[in-house]
């Protein structure tokens, strides 16, 4: 070992000072001395925690959409998406869905500025959209269904009912998270904790929308084509 | 005994009040469930009984039960996995003893229907709820230590998956007493699994059961990246991490990369079987294949989920026992990672037989056999570290040795099924049984145990008895050949796996060797927990004071035996993945700092233990279509995962006061050890 001597009392274990050019630059367990540090780490932490979550959770919609161009013929004599779907209807609840992301964008412009009321109102005007968009998706479930085209009709209704369906059960969840996060954000105001919050609540949220995309096009354009 | 055939209640209020439940659902009249149910309550009532006896529940509440410090909760997976490796052990019994039994004319002592659930039941079971939670286990115990962290990144999050992993293990227990388990195998291939013909609930409880640990699993594996990517001691590079720490996030890359599948496919032959879809139906426009597709996307990275911790084990223990640097460090990450990747393109190899033609079969089948050379690169690793080493035969080693052998073994025997015309005839027969026990017990299981014995101290402040210890592994190692040996024959001369009875006097004689192998194999579990059990006993003698029992390389013998709460009072600083080793070497190990800085530490918290609670009702709900206390559950466990939001007062800082009292006391026992 070519390390120049340091101090073995600063260090129990190999305190090889001299190596330490390639280390790794951000350790969290160093900063423990102030606060604002701690809130750095946490921050990185719970992003990169919560990016892995996301690309899980992209796993789940790939073999959802995989499963989906599978049996997407697989009509077993009823309705195809030709017959079923509505481009104009499917546009609206598109542009909503949209829409929301680019108010939560300005949501967390207003959180950057450190204005409480803007964060507040642009993530209620993004609640109410995504509100829009699950209303619609119910109403055209509850559509298909009275036709006779529920998923019980086909393995292709199955595929469409489930992908679209898992889509709108993130958006639920979504906006229930948006609802702890108001109560959050009322009660404390622009805390680290809540810049953390809203950090990966609007991760959640883009994610969503992106997925959204995947389905407009697989599932309607291509459908309907 | 018959399959019972829940139905709903026809009264409309029992109906909604029980859903398909009723008291005819427990199979009163069958001995065997009855006096393995009876067995497990009474062990159950007789721990509760004591914990209450002995007044400890403040205890059991305070250090285990709400605890988020990773080391309980890595313990609290192998106690978990310890116990469910006795029942799936007694399944494995049952089966060896029906096929010798009624293999020459004789009838057994099982029926056909209920043969059929233990097989599935042992299956899911030792996969799921013994190699996973022991894997992991090991994981949680072990990786924060070698990287130098004080905990994982989410702690809470760390508990919940536990408690999830253990609310599906209560729920698979609880399918043996009240109800059915699934007939259909441990993968529950379609159509088979669909409701079409398996109408009871024993698909219900297996898809519940996974379904809620896989949700644990998933988090478990996002938590540990982000630990090992953000919590690395100062100058613990990527390529100086412990190799057992890059089999761990391998793993549980593979982890969240897999399970994800496992999620969607269980959920889509739950789709069918509640609300009458078609994803795998016959009719309707179903695709079974799909099914086989997918769970095998996700079966294949699982099996390398297992094995690749176990790599990482014997790696640590291969260096540690022959007192020598790992021989090719980075050929075994770059083996390792290759492995990973590998493991997602060779699904197809479980299921040539399904047609896919023959260009698709020979990208399967070269796929697979391409994986035998990174693993290759990995066994002359080992034996080479062990060439000219100072090889110190402990429990550990002999493990790792006799692991070698067996596993290069039943990788011999895996190319031959890579081959699509030889997994033509061998399909489907015991040979493949022989081939893939041969890996997992041989590796994984033998990994575990290993770990099991190399770690105890780490995390005891004790050794197990090594004699004991060594009994055991031989009784392990003698059974396995005795046990599958004869199955590799057996296979090749036309035997199908999962028959309940046959009549050919030519297998007879193979299988009553293969039942004598279980029996020795049974031998060296009842070892093994006279280990433990004897350990415990005579602890003081076999205690070891330094933190560094083995003459370890890696970090986490440079703290004491058990490590204190905060695993190190200073953070280490790191210059080689030999760490404590170099350390101890220019005399830098083993010296007390002067002063300490006040730790940053997470506060315990009951949430993760009372959704767990949750889910094991709102599973079982699911299961026997009780929907309103599936609605309060679900609800309930949504309602304190918010609540835990609210909760800001998460973490304290551990004043360097209290801390230099447990350094001190350390150091103080440190100096006798060494004076003596």
């Amino acid at each position: 070992m070519s390390s120049t001597p340091v101090n073995p009392a600063e260090n129990p274990v190999g305190a090889f000072k001299d190596q330490l050019k390639s280390a790794y630059d951000h350790n969290p367990n160093e900063a423990h001395d102030t606060h604002d540090h701690h809130h750095q780490d946490e921050e990185a932490k719970v992003t990169l925690g919560f990016w892995i979550y996301l690309m899980s959770d992209c796993l789940i919609f790939a073999t959802l959409f995989a499963t989906f161009a599978v049996l997407k013929d697989a009509t077993a004599g009823g309705p195809n998406g030709r017959e079923l779907f509505d481009l104009g209807f499917v546009a609206i609840e598109t542009s909503l869905l949209l829409l929301s992301s680019l108010t939560f964008g300005l949501s967390m412009i207003s959180m950057q500025n450190n204005k409480l009321n803007g964060v507040l109102g642009w993530l209620a005007v993004t609640g109410l959209l995504g509100l829009g968009f699950m209303g619609m998706e119910i109403y055209e479930f509850n559509h298909l269904i009275h036709e006779g085209a529920g998923p019980d009709r086909s393995a292709f209704l199955s595929a469409f009912f489930t992908l679209v369906g898992t889509h709108g059960l993130h958006v639920t969840s979504g906006l229930i998270w948006m609802g702890v996060m108001f109560v959050h954000l009322f009660r404390r105001g622009i805390t680290p904790a809540n810049r953390i919050r809203m950090m990966e609540l609007s991760l959640f949220w883009h994610f969503l929308d992106i997925i959204w995309i995947g389905v407009f096009s697989i599932v309607y354009l291509m459908g309907a084509a | 005994m018959s399959s019972p055939v829940a139905e709903l209640h026809e009264d409309p209020v029992l109906r909604f009040l029980f859903g398909k439940l009723d008291i005819s659902s427990v199979p009163w009249h069958d001995p065997i469930i009855m006096g393995a149910g009876a067995g497990m309550v009474g062990a159950a009532v007789l721990v509760l009984g004591l914990t209450t006896y002995f007044k400890l529940w403040p205890y059991v509440w305070k250090e285990w039960l709400t605890s988020v410090d990773h080391k309980k909760i890595g313990v609290m997976y192998i106690i978990l996995a310890l116990i469910m490796l006795l029942r799936g052990f007694a399944d494995a019994l049952m089966m060896r003893a029906q096929q010798a039994l009624a293999s020459a004319g004789g009838h057994g002592f099982l029926p056909p229907d209920h043969f059929d659930q233990i097989f599935t039941a042992h299956g899911v079971i030792m996969i799921f709820f013994v190699a996973m939670p022991f894997v992991i286990g090991l994981m949680n115990v072990i990786m924060p230590l070698q990287i130098g962290a004080r905990d994982v990144a989410f702690p809470y999050l760390n508990s919940l998956s536990f408690w999830f992993t253990a609310a599906g293990a209560v729920l698979i227990n609880v399918s043996l007493v009240v109800g059915e388990f699934a007939h259909t195998g441990w993968l529950a291939y379609a159509p088979l699994s669909g409701l079409q013909f398996s109408p009871g609930v024993g698909v219900d409880y297996y898809l519940w059961a996974i379904q809620i640990s896989g949700i644990g699993t998933t988090l478990s594996g996002v938590n540990l990246i982000a630990t090992i990517f953000k919590m690395r001691a100062p100058g613990m590079t990527l390529m100086r991490m412990p190799v057992f720490t890059w089999t761990t996030l391998a793993a549980n890359i593979l982890i969240v990369a897999a399970f994800p599948i496992l999620t969607v496919t269980l959920a889509l032959l739950g789709l069918d079987r509640y609300l009458g879809m078609h994803f795998f139906t016959n009719d309707g426009g179903g695709n079974a294949m799909m099914y086989v597709n997918l769970i095998w996307a996700w079966g294949h990275p699982e099996v390398y989920i297992l094995v690749l911790p176990a790599f990482g084990i014997f790696s640590e223990i291969v260096a540690t026992f022959c007192r020598k640097r790992l021989f090719g460090y980075d050929a075994m990450v770059y083996a390792t990672m290759c492995i990973a990747i590998l493991s997602f393109i060779v699904w197809l190899h479980h299921f040539f037989t399904m047609g896919a033609g023959a260009n698709v079969n020979a990208f399967f089948g070269i796929s697979t056999m391409i994986i035998s050379i990174p693993t290759g690169v990995k066994v002359f690793n080992w034996l080479f570290t062990m060439y000219r080493g100072r090889v110190r035969l402990e429990v550990p080693m002999l493990w790792t040795m006799g692991f070698i052998i067996t596993f290069v073994i039943g990788g011999a025997t895996g190319v031959m099924l890579a081959i699509p015309g030889a997994d033509f005839v061998l399909h489907n027969s015991v040979f493949l049984i022989a081939h893939f026990h041969n890996v997992i017990i041989g590796g994984v299981l033998f990994g575990c145990i290993a770990g099991l014995n190399y770690w105890f101290p780490k995390a005891f402040g004790f050794r197990l008895h090594s004699g004991i210890g060594k009994v055991s592994f031989w009784c392990w190692l003698i059974g396995f050949y005795v046990a599958f040996m004869p199955l590799y024959a057996l296979g090749l001369m036309g035997m199908t796996r999962r028959l309940s009875h046959m009549d050919n006097p030519v297998w007879h004689v193979y299988l009553i060797v293969a039942a004598c192998g279980a029996l020795i194999i049974f031998a060296g579990i009842i070892a093994q927990i006279v280990q433990i059990g004897y350990s415990i006993w005579k602890r003081d003698e076999l205690r070891d004071d330094s933190g560094d029992p083995w003459d370890g390389r890696t970090l986490e013998w440079a703290t004491s035996s058990p490590p204190p709460f905060y695993n190190f009072a200073v953070t280490p600083a790191i210059g080689n993945h030999d760490a404590f080793w170099d350390a101890k070497q220019t005399g830098q190990a083993y010296i007390q700092p002067k002063s300490y800085e006040p730790i940053h530490m997470p506060r315990n918290t009951a949430t993760g233990l009372l959704i767990g609670l949750a889910s094991i009702p709102f599973g079982f709900a699911l299961v026997w279509h009780i929907w309103w206390l599936a609605v309060v559950t679900l609800i309930g466990m949504i309602g304190l995962a918010i609540l835990h939001t609210f909760n800001e007062d998460r973490d304290y800082y551990v004043q360097p006061d209290e801390i230099k009292a447990i350094e001190d006391a350390r150091f103080a026992k440190l100096n006798t050890t060494t004076e003596a």
